[in-house]
């Protein structure tokens, strides 16, 4: 390096050079997880895996918003309703229906926590650990689970899979963040469907039965379908027969104590004060 | 401690269902149910009267945000502005995620026709023809419920163009998230509503000068908007038969923890926890209440000293707390405070969104530092440390988060600081000859 030089806009500012080595530099790609976890790679993908129905249905998506981009995350969500997982592929997909770089979609795609870098198992259980679960026995839970769900001593471990991803009773078992059913405490979530109120015990029961190939039913929720299934209705995808689609509509949600004040209301003749109906207010005119 | 409000003349049931009056009916989530019940009833009558008589209405009914900050929702709708050389959005904050916030996802299973409609009214009053609500992705029965909400209006003909013949269209996505607490933040949520990462965007321009899309926005809190349709057909001097002067109406208290009866409460604002807790059946078991959040976990704790603060956005503020989501979490006697305030903790490190640093390493040292001290390896002057970190951290963080995050740390040393100093209790250093 020349001991001076231009500088911005071709002036001089003093002489010498402005900065002073310290350290040598930081192998950057050497500690990124980017290389380890295929974030973003020069290599095409196949993605034959996303067929025609899949193609069909990310422009619906697209459909939906004024601007295409908003697509983006429904449309991870239907990529994982495909795979199971964000793949590299899934997010050159996404690139490629919302011409984007790779880069942009996967920077959106590592952000989020329901998008999952793995392939997840047949079902994804979900334990709240927030604090006030945890104190009403989630802690407990999401320990006994693990050691459950784990082979040869050790312990299934947060976003750790019990069986071959994917295969038929395999369990992703991860701990959730406040799952907004305090009253509800302690709470699990198979694929986002609500299992209310549960003890260790219950929380066993749950998986034996979820490995057994059983499909236990929510305490709200629809009916128990599978994690991919999930992400298709996340990503705004329903089922087609009427019948099935309200089946899932109607899956029960009145818990006794979503209903308490009011149960706690109609039983006391408690009531608010009555609606008088009066007309709107007058507006000068502008 | 601040003075009771004055007593209105005739003082409300103790529970004022109005939001979860529909909750009892079978399949209240139907559109069968909710016309039976009065649904749709206020949309023809908003649409009878114009956008600014709608916007004066909610202005006069005093209603505040129910998301947490408790603006009012009036004076928000009005900075829309009136002309539309751009379109105007709605976007609705249906992210429930604070620790301990349970009210908006019960809602929209329960009556998601309310929200629908309160939609289609707030749209008219702020000349929006697209709305998007914004539910968390972990909410999938909420989304599914909405979704054959908004089918079933526009087959009903309250959704689509020309609603009801008025001439006003309306169009409404439901949106599913992807699990980011920051996304309840309303400008995070329009950058993930934009296909981004959820992080926030510096304030102003508010979202009412540039939102979605750079556009016109508000965004609302779900049961905020759900109030409308009630405010519409009972007027702005009934909704302020409930509450106090200045935060009226009713509200859902969600009441969680080691009490006999948790659930779903809704009462006048500026209820206490002492006649909550008396709904609720009292503390479980009789052990005693040692703390509590008056609305979720960002809100500083409260102490049994609080038991008669009047629950509205004056009474927290004034004992040093805030209102909040009235997620009202109960902890007895048998937890600790220190390992509660790092489990929250720890929350707040996952979720910070990295954006700015006060707040990315400020929650990563603060989790390290509690976690030292629940295995009892911490000293006295971690707590002078975490006093200080979080001194750093409130006020000077891009967003709410950061201030959040600090709250249970700051509140529990402060009535609690004893239960930090008893954990560093072994690691004292010895005095010089002590042990000779």
């Amino acid at each position: 390096m020349s001991s001076t030089g231009s500088t911005y806009g071709g002036s001089s500012v003093g002489a010498g050079r402005t900065h002073q080595s310290t350290v040598g530099d930081t192998d950057v790609l050497g500690v990124s997880p980017v290389e380890a976890e295929h974030l973003v790679t020069d290599v095409a993908e196949d993605l034959s895996v996303f067929d025609a129905l899949t193609v069909e249905r990310a422009q619906a998506i697209i459909a939906r918003y004024p601007q295409a981009r908003s697509a983006l995350l429904p449309m991870l969500h239907l990529v994982q309703s495909v795979e199971g997982r964000v793949s590299q592929a899934g997010i050159q997909f996404c690139a490629l229906q919302l011409d984007l770089t790779a880069a942009e979609v996967s920077a959106v795609a590592t952000f989020y926590t329901m998008y999952k870098r793995k392939t997840c198992g047949e079902h994804l259980v979900s334990v709240c650990t927030n604090t006030l679960c945890a104190v009403l026995g989630g802690d407990e839970i999401y320990q006994q689970l693990g050691e459950h769900l784990g082979q040869d001593g050790k312990r299934l471990g947060h976003n750790e899979t019990a069986g071959e991803p994917g295969a038929p009773g395999s369990i992703t078992l991860e701990h959730a963040e406040c799952l907004a059913a305090c009253d509800l405490g302690p709470v699990i979530q198979v694929n986002y469907e609500f299992y209310d109120n549960q003890t260790p015990g219950s929380a066993v029961a749950l998986v034996d039965s979820l490995r057994a190939g059983g499909k236990p039913a929510p305490t709200r929720g629809a009916p128990l379908r599978d994690f991919r299934t999930a992400e298709l209705e996340l990503a705004g995808f329903w089922p087609e027969d009427e019948a099935g689609y309200r089946s899932t509509v109607d899956g029960p949600s009145a818990a006794v104590e979503t209903l308490r004040g009011a149960r706690l209301a109609e039983e006391r003749g408690w009531t608010a004060p009555s609606m008088p109906n009066p007309p709107l207010p007058e507006v000068e005119k502008k | 401690m601040t003075t009771p409000n004055t007593t209105p003349v005739n003082k409300p049931a103790p529970v004022t269902p109005v939001l979860t009056k529909r909750w009892l009916s079978p399949t209240s989530w139907s559109i069968k149910t909710y016309e039976q019940l009065e649904g749709y009833t206020a949309l023809r009558k908003a649409l009878a009267g114009t956008p600014e008589q709608l916007v004066e209405l909610v202005k006069a009914s005093g209603l505040r945000g129910r998301g947490g900050a408790g603006f009012p929702a009036g004076i928000k709708w009005s900075f829309m502005p009136p002309n539309e050389d751009k379109p105007h959005y709605l976007v609705i904050n249906a992210d429930e995620g604070e620790p301990g916030t349970c009210k908006d996802i019960p809602l929209m299973m329960a009556d998601p026709h309310s929200l629908i409609e309160g939609c289609v009214i707030a749209s008219y009053a702020m000349r929006s023809h697209h709305c998007f609500i914004y539910v968390r992705g972990e909410a999938l029965h909420c989304i599914r419920r909405l979704n054959a909400a908004v089918r079933e209006a526009h087959a009903a003909g309250y959704l689509g163009a020309n609603i009801l013949d008025s001439g006003f269209d309306l169009e409404i996505t439901v949106h599913a998230g992807a699990g980011a607490y920051i996304c309840g933040e309303e400008t995070a949520l329009l950058d993930s509503l934009e296909g981004r990462r959820g992080q926030p965007r510096l304030k102003p321009p508010f979202p009412a000068a540039a939102g979605l899309y750079a556009a016109p926005t508000t965004v609302n809190n779900v049961e905020t908007i759900a109030s409308v349709p009630f405010i519409v057909n009972g007027g702005s001097d009934w909704f302020r038969t409930m509450g106090t002067e200045k935060s009226p109406g009713p509200k859902i208290y969600s009441i969680s923890g080691h009490v006999t009866n948790p659930g779903q409460f809704e009462a006048p604002l500026g209820t206490t926890l002492r006649e909550l807790l008396e709904l609720a059946g009292g503390m479980k078991d009789g052990v005693p209440l040692k703390f509590w959040t008056p609305g979720g976990s960002s809100t500083p704790m409260f102490t049994a000293e609080h038991l008669d603060v009047p629950l509205d956005f004056e009474g927290a503020a004034a004992a040093g707390s805030m209102l909040g989501t009235t997620a009202v979490m109960v902890f007895n006697e048998t937890v600790s405070v220190p390992w509660a305030v790092m489990k929250w903790t720890q929350f707040y490190e996952h979720e910070s969104c990295g954006k700015c640093t006060p707040c990315r390493e400020g929650t990563y040292w603060l989790t390290g530092i509690l976690e030292r001290m629940v295995e009892g390896k911490g000293t006295e002057s971690d707590i002078d440390t975490l006093l200080d970190i979080c001194d750093n951290i409130l006020g000077r963080s891009f967003c709410a988060l950061g201030d959040g995050a600090v709250s249970p740390i700051t509140s529990g040393i402060k009535y609690f600081r004893d239960e930090f100093l008893a954990l560093c209790e072994q690691n004292r250093p010895a005095l010089a000859g002590a042990h000779s």
